[in-house]
């Protein structure tokens, strides 16, 4: 298993390459960044604001005199570990419904695709800003919102390849066999849109990342003293005119994470279909 | 003496690279030559190399190949030293490419006519009326119905023998001197092929063009080609004048590809001796696509009024055109379509028509295998999951039990035990089938519904999965339903047979009955159209001759589907009353006017 991970990771191409290196990146900052924090979080540690690049502070100090690396490293695990919970969230739920309804036939596909149609109407920004000034921003809330906002997006895909794929003579001889509509979905089914699907979620996961730092830079996303990525940047926006690291690390942290991303689905979607599958 | 050579290939070699980036050659040392107006065939299986030989007489390899050796001389032009603007001067010019499937080809959203006459006008060679009017002179000689106006129409208003032939319209329009044909009757049914077969060959011989036609069928070859050769795994196996390879082949492979062209009828296995009870029987079926209307006729109604019974170990052969509602049959018995009417029985006792309903056992009792094992298979399993799913699903086999089944599987149907754990993509198409075959055997079934298990093989695979289900059947006494299209293959290996027209059961009987006169029309007309293997035929053949003239056709629901193309139809009686079904002595029952009298015999 691991081995034949390494020979995937090795026949991608350059592009793959990078995207799958920056995508580690991020992840071990997400899981060790608190730990490798020079200083705490909160901490007013410089002597003045906004300063330079330093051997004291690598990335400089922000609009409070606070370690920006600290911040930074501390701060990734919000943005990729609140986008991946949702990310993940919204693509087994929309799957589920999609496989749900292309082995439901039409009684129940037409009801829950008009359901999904509606939703997917709804603004996903307004409706975010809406259900946050009323209930106030708490990470549980804003992974349900992240979640519910990318469902009915990921049910359309899901349920494009599940109705295509229930078309398809393996699955009428399952059916012919007596299989039940569970046994359908989930063996003869999922495990070819595993690939598809995949791309999808790292998809959904670059559009969370946005949505939560553009509801973190309205104020609205995590709250401070935390701060993921998306505050950094809101919080250092007096900054701008300086030309801060204060906030041009933030900013660049949010381009490479989701330019990794993106680079890696791409890669892995072109090698899935070099496979012949 | 070269210039009466009008094409000469020597010592071609196309390679092309593995995954390992190892170069590998796909044909090599080709030679042959044809005079001007001489008509060669290559044959040989899927996979042995003739379509990418064919393709370097346009002077193109596929992407990943290349053209490492030899020489192409076709005229005065060797095409391997030609540069990319000088070969696509010739093509679609001087040198025309008709592909097997003209389906694909076609662009659905503009006119046949523009797409015909599209390569006199790219290439310069007449203005647009001149073309037109041109296109208009080749439909005709192509025997297309409605020569003047068929060009107004779009490629999903015609069939696909009607395609294939336009196809050859949009090739001929230029007067190409050499003419590569590929394949292209492959995919039409047989009484469509005999049409097509006609038509192209009075256009070849009218303009002189200088042919290759590639083939797999040697019937079909053997009405065309004045020289042929065998090609096998890349190399020429053989290579003569037809004549000599049809009828003293030399080479064993030949030998082989003629052999399994033709299957040997089997003697009938000895009837196994068991209650005469039939095992399955249909009674006043009725079945389609969509909703059921008030009529209690389905939208789109396929099969009307079918009633037949299958002995307990005994074969029955359905055959019939693509669209006739074979498969449609199998679909109902199978559950996977319930009828609009009728009834089917297993054992005795009816089936609940949906798959609602049916208890595990019944399911187990009847299996059906598809036609197509690429799409039959689940690509996401391998071969030993496949084949332990019916085991633990219908029989409650696990672990080590179910793995030791699928083994002797396995060796039921020969095929080594180490595939077990391999993914299905990576095996070959007979192995896939075999592995189709080998999931319906592992439920233990009393029937199997086989949907054209050889049509997507090669003749030589084909004959040895119908030799390997001969032998299951004689070891295992399983009742089976065979639908194919093929009339040679279903005479050889059932023991009773129906044909289908248009979901009308129009003559069924005894496998004997299909061997001696007369015939229903249709089936006359199914038997006549098979390509025999010797020149000369095309000529002889009647089949497919014009139906006589008959008056107003009356708007009665019964009348006989065939009545369009029959040509014993009779004025005044089939354009007005519904046919009766009737005996015949030889031991058929026909759906048609006329009886043993007044049929023709042959
Ligand atoms: N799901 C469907 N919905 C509507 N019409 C269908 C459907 N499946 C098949 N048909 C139609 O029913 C008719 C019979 O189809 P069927 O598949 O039984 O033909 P067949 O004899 O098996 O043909 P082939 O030799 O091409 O497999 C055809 O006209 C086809 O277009
Ligand atoms: S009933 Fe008439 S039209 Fe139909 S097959 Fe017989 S002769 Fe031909
Ligand atoms: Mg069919």
């Amino acid at each position: 298993m691991m081995a034949s991970a390494f020979q995937r990771a090795k026949a991608l191409p350059v592009s793959g390459k990078v995207g799958l290196a920056l995508v580690i990146f991020w992840l071990a900052v997400a899981v060790f960044g608190p730990m490798l924090a020079p200083y705490p979080v909160g901490a007013f540690v410089a002597y003045d604001v906004f300063d330079g690049q330093s051997a004291k502070h690598w990335l400089g100090s922000d609009y409070l005199g606070r370690d920006v690396l600290s911040r930074l490293l501390s701060g990734a695990r919000y943005t990729v570990g609140l986008a991946a919970a949702a990310a993940l969230l919204a693509s087994t739920t929309g799957t589920a419904l999609a496989l749900t309804a292309a082995v439901g036939g039409a009684k129940v596909d037409e009801p829950l695709s008009r359901f999904m149609d509606m939703l997917i109407s709804i603004p996903s920004k307004i409706f975010s800003l809406v259900l946050v000034a009323a209930f106030g921003s708490s990470l549980g809330l804003l992974l349900l919102i992240a979640a519910f906002t990318y469902v009915p997006g990921n049910y359309r895909i899901a349920r494009a390849l599940a109705v295509n794929l229930a078309q398809m003579d393996y699955v009428q001889v399952a059916r012919a066999r007596g299989e039940g509509r569970f046994h359908i979905a989930i063996a003869e089914i999922l495990p070819n849109m595993i690939h598809p699907l995949l791309a999808d979620f790292g998809l959904r996961f670059v559009f969370i990342v946005l949505l939560l730092s553009g509801l973190s830079f309205l104020g609205l996303g995590v709250q401070p003293p935390d701060a993921d990525l998306g505050s950094l940047v809101r919080e250092n926006i007096s900054g701008l005119g300086e030309g801060a690291l204060a906030i041009l690390a933030p900013a660049v942290a949010i381009a490479t994470l989701t330019v990794g991303v993106n680079l890696l689905i791409d890669a892995i979607g072109f090698s899935g279909k070099g496979k012949g599958r | 003496m070269s210039e009466a050579l009008h094409v000469e290939v020597k010592g071609l070699t196309v390679t092309a690279r593995n995954a390992a980036g190892e170069v590998f050659p796909i044909v090599s040392g080709i030679d042959f030559a044809l005079k001007r107006g001489e008509v060669l065939a290559l044959i040989g299986e899927s996979g042995s190399g003739k379509t990418t030989i064919a393709l370097t007489l346009l002077g193109h390899a596929r992407p990943g190949a290349t053209i490492a050796g030899g020489s192409i001389r076709v005229g005065e032009h060797d095409l391997t030293r030609l540069d990319r603007a000088a070969l696509a001067q010739l093509r679609g010019n001087r040198i025309a490419y008709i592909a097997q499937s003209a389906a694909s080809a076609f662009n659905p959203s503009r006119t046949i006519m523009d797409q015909v006459i599209e390569p006199a006008l790219i290439h310069d060679l007449m203005p647009r009326a001149q073309a037109e009017a041109k296109a208009v002179e080749l439909f005709r000689a192509l025997a297309l119905p409605f020569p003047d106006t068929i060009g107004a129409r779009y490629p999903h208003q015609l069939s696909g023998g009607q395609l294939q032939r336009l196809m050859a319209a949009m090739a001929l329009i230029t007067d190409p001197e050499l003419v590569i044909l590929d394949e292209p009757t492959t995919a039409l049914d047989v009484t469509t092929q005999i049409e097509v077969l006609r038509a192209f060959k009075a256009v070849v011989l009218e303009r002189g063009a200088t042919a290759i036609y590639v083939s797999h069928d040697l019937a079909v070859v053997a009405q065309m080609a004045d020289q042929i050769v065998v090609l096998s795994q890349g190399r020429i196996r053989e290579a003569g004048a037809a004549a000599q390879i049809l009828h003293a082949p030399a080479d064993d492979y030949t030998k082989t590809l003629m052999a399994a062209a033709r299957p040997a009828i089997r003697p009938a296995p000895e009837k196994i001796a068991l209650p005469a009870a039939p095992l399955l029987e249909i009674r006043g079926m009725t079945a389609g696509y969509g909703k059921i209307g008030k009529d209690g006729r389905p939208r789109i109604p396929v099969l009307r009024d079918i009633n037949l019974t299958i002995e307990r170990g005994a074969t029955l052969g359905v055959i019939g055109e693509s669209g006739s509602g074979k498969s449609t049959i199998a679909r109902v018995i199978a559950g996977l379509l319930p009828p609009a009417s009728g009834q089917v029985l297993l054992d005795g006792e009816a089936l609940p028509p949906g798959l609602q309903g049916r208890s595990r056992d019944q399911f187990r009792r009847v299996q059906l295998v598809f036609q197509n094992a690429d799409t039959a298979l689940n690509p996401a399993h391998s071969v030993g999951r496949i084949l332990a799913r019916p085991l633990a699903f219908y029989h409650g086999l696990k672990g080590n039990a179910a793995r030791m089944r699928v083994l002797e599987l396995l060796d039921l149907i020969r095929l080594p035990a180490t595939l077990i754990d391999r993914p299905i993509g990576g095996l070959s198409g007979g192995q896939k089938q075999r592995i189709n075959l080998a999931r319906a055997l592992a439920a233990d079934p009393q029937l199997i519904l086989c949907d054209e298990v050889t049509s997507a093989l090669d003749t030589v695979v084909g004959a040895a999965i119908l030799e390997l289900m001969a032998e299951l059947r004689r070891e295992l006494g399983i009742t089976t339903m065979f639908i194919s299209h093929d009339i040679s293959t279903v005479r050889a290996i059932c023991d009773d047979i129906l044909v289908l027209y248009s979901g009308t059961m129009v003559e069924t009987g005894p496998r004997t009955a299909f061997g001696v006169a007369p015939f229903h029309p249709y089936t006359d007309l199914l038997i006549g159209s098979v390509p025999e293997m010797r020149a000369g035929w095309l000529e002889e053949s009647h089949a497919g001759a014009a139906p006589p003239p008959i008056g107003e056709i009356s708007d009665h629901p019964d009348l006989c589907r065939f009545l369009p193309r029959c040509a014993a139809r009779v004025d005044g009686l089939c354009n007005t009353t519904p046919p009766p079904r009737r005996p015949l002595t030889k031991g058929s029952q026909i759906l048609c006017h006329h009886g043993d009298e007044s049929l023709c015999p042959l």
